[in-house]
């Protein structure tokens, strides 16, 4: 048997008085690729958030990697890495900038040549020095994706990872995913466009009101 | 499995990156020198042109512009890090949260203590205060005073950034817990400006010192709480 | 009148709280005898305060609102001390019922000690000539009570429970460190009026009617706590329980 990248057992998130998730338990191996599908406030991104430690379940426990994703986050979070509606970015820093604090703080060897290669990969070189201020909404994703791969995560967060992101840049984000999972990264997928998903996952996931169903 | 980095190391990251923001945009600190300024000068509006009695109460209206500044500073400080969920991406990253802590008491201490001495000279030329008397103690009580403003108001904006109806929360909170250090950093400030006959500056400074280590540490123990969610 | 007063004060609050949440059997009739008791004492303190007790040196009748104006801030104190107790071992354990006990103890905390100011505002007209004056116990107490109210503020507008808990420990421990602080910063700053009215500076018969009081009020600060803390489990109760296993199913048409 593999080991699990992720195991929800009976987990449920509450929101003041609202259960965003509710009763969920699933399981991911090591190496697969989950699809999660569903509505607009269904629990998609609680469900990613909590899976990356920003936020914990109310009730029920949460393995990521084998380790206790509330008990344990210390040891969870160099591994695990959530790219979603919020950028985590300092809009008046740039783009380099950015980067260059995350690759600092993540003690990544030779931080600024690294900076360079990845806003390289990620096609926004001619904007390194620009304020995230100014950034479009798929430069902010480009960077924020940027930021993943400085963390080479073995569980790998996308939320909508192809909106707002031109027809180029939707193809590039399929290549970035096969790369991931090539080296080994569990990839958790949230996104509208099944197809697309379907075609990188092996696994799906569909929840409505924060539970799991069959998808119809 | 340990952070790569120490912790010192991590405070220092933040305090750059505060200090990076604010070299950014500049016209943040720019404003907040024109509201204290302007605060100050209302002070002798309100009082009226008196210079004799400006001059006695200068070391309250110094730190009532300081104080009411550093709402908005501290305020600002921590929208920066709830725009686009930056302190949890700094969790996440992961920052280890009392890093952060130290990094943003810092970064918002030296922010006001700047701030005190670009308000020097207007309390200079508005209520014509004698500055030269111990200016290595009027900076040290400067120094202290910001300080003591930071590390509760540090704990408390993060928690107020997140609250509803944040603008009214932060002062709400913060204001009581700050009357020991008005009461000190203020008298200590007057037997600055003025003649000190019975020797207490030595006493304020003593008060000042402990109510920062008290909240530092405090501070530094409970931020982690409330950094992330638990 | 020893130091040692408060503290027991406060330890047998403790103790009785304590019970009242460890052994259900208790609770319907814990407070009930606690209040029945209060309500006797309270009638002797009428009488022991009126008449038994002599009028003070300075400020002959008007001096006798002392015996509850006294208690009555005594009591906030000890309610405070309880709330920062609470905040400082959820911090340490998560748990609902130091977060409700918490939350009714800086409640009934700020309701007891603006009953106390008040009186002490009643008292100062008379006796100072001013309703309000920068005594130094005064000033804190109300500043006290400033950092308490923030503290409920902060509770009302926070929703999420598990936020409001936490962040509420955090800004009571907070607001428990300014206490000491603040008082002797107070004093410090301005030691013009007479030192405490604690009962160590006024004779025996008096000392013994605060002492009275301070016993009556106890009986009363004990019911307010746990009622409070009871309608607040009742609302975490509420907003807490899980949801059902299964969706509940849309009605077959």
């Amino acid at each position: 048997m593999s080991a699990l990248a992720v195991e929800a057992i009976d987990i449920s998130k509450r929101f003041g008085a609202r259960w965003a998730i509710s009763r969920l338990s699933f399981s991911l191996a090591q190496g697969r690729s989950l699809l999660l599908t569903g509505h607009n406030g269904s629990g998609k991104t609680t469900l990613l958030r909590i899976i990356s430690t920003a936020a914990f379940p109310t009730a029920g426990t949460l393995k990521v990697l084998g380790f206790d994703s509330k008990k344990e986050r210390d040891s969870l979070r160099p591994s695990v890495a959530l790219v979603s509606h919020a950028s985590f970015h300092y809009e008046d820093l740039t783009a380099a900038q950015n980067l260059l604090l995350s690759a600092k703080f993540l003690g990544v060897k030779d931080p600024a040549s690294s900076v360079k290669e990845l806003l390289e990969r990620m096609g926004l070189s001619s904007r390194a020095d620009s304020a995230v201020r100014q950034f479009s909404a798929g430069m902010r994703k480009r960077l924020a994706i940027a930021r993943l791969l400085m963390k080479a995560p073995k569980v790998a967060l996308l939320d909508e990872p192809f909106g707002e992101l031109d027809p180029a840049g939707s193809l590039q984000m399929e290549q970035l995913i096969r790369d991931l999972q090539a080296q080994g990264t569990s990839v958790v997928l949230a996104t509208h466009l099944i197809e697309q998903g379907l075609s990188l996952t092996q696994e799906r996931l569909h929840l409505e009101g924060g539970r799991k169903v069959s998808p119809t | 499995m340990t952070p790569k980095i120490s912790l010192l190391t991590a405070a220092w990251l933040v305090l750059k990156k505060d200090w990076q923001i604010e070299w950014r945009t500049r016209a943040r600190l720019t404003a907040l020198i024109f509201f204290s300024g302007a605060t100050l000068l209302l002070f002798s509006f309100a009082m009226g042109p008196d210079v004799t009695s400006l001059r006695a109460h200068a070391h309250g209206y110094l730190w009532l512009g300081l104080l009411f500044a550093s709402v908005l500073s501290l305020g600002e400080s921590f929208r920066i890090e709830s725009e686009n969920q930056a302190l949890t991406g700094l969790v996440l990253t992961p920052v280890e949260p009392r890093a952060i802590f130290i990094g943003k008491v810092l970064g918002n201490a030296s922010m006001l203590f700047a701030l005190s001495l670009v308000l020097l000279p207007i309390t200079i030329g508005l209520y014509d205060v004698d500055l030269t008397r111990v200016p290595h103690l009027l900076l040290l009580v400067l120094f202290l005073g910001t300080l003591g403003i930071s590390a509760p108001g540090t704990v408390y904006s993060a928690i107020s950034a997140n609250a509803r109806a944040r603008d009214v929360m932060l002062p709400l909170l913060l204001f009581p817990v700050l009357v020991p250090l008005l009461l000190a950093a203020a008298s200590a400030t007057k037997l600055t400006f003025q003649p000190d006959p019975q020797d207490q500056l030595g006493s304020w400074l003593k008060l000042l010192i402990a109510f920062d280590l008290i909240y530092l540490s405090v501070g530094f123990l409970v931020f982690p709480k409330i950094a992330e969610e638990d | 009148m020893p130091a040692s007063i408060p503290l027991l004060l406060l330890l047998a609050l403790a103790v009785m709280v304590v019970v009242h949440v460890v052994v259900p059997k208790t609770r319907p009739i814990l407070w009930k005898v606690s209040a029945a008791l209060g309500l006797v004492m309270l009638g002797l303190l009428m009488y022991l305060g009126m008449f038994y007790a002599p009028p003070e040196a300075f400020m002959s009748n008007v001096g006798r609102i002392l015996y509850v104006h006294v208690p009555y801030i005594w009591m906030a104190f000890i309610a405070f001390l309880m709330n920062v107790g609470c905040a400082f071992a959820y911090l340490m354990k998560k748990s609902w019922v130091t977060d409700a006990l918490a939350e009714s103890s800086a409640e009934v905390g700020v309701l007891f000690g603006a009953v106390g100011v008040a009186m002490g505002s009643i008292w100062a007209r008379p006796t100072w000539g001013v309703w309000w004056d920068w005594d130094p116990r005064l000033i804190s107490t109300t500043v006290m009570l400033l950092s308490y109210v923030g503290y409920l503020a902060l509770r009302s507008f926070t929703e999420d429970p598990e936020r409001r808990a936490t962040w509420s420990a955090a800004v009571g421990i907070l607001s428990g460190v300014s206490l000491p602080i603040t008082y002797y910063s107070v004093r410090w700053w301005n030691s013009l009026h007479q030192v405490q009215s604690s009962t160590a500076s006024v004779d025996k018969t008096m000392g013994s009617v605060l002492l009275w009081g301070l016993v009556t009020l106890l009986c009363f600060l004990f019911p307010f706590i746990v009622k409070r803390y009871e309608i607040a489990r009742a609302r975490q109760t509420a907003a807490m329980e899980l949801p059902p296993l299964e969706a509940p199913r849309p009605e077959a048409a």
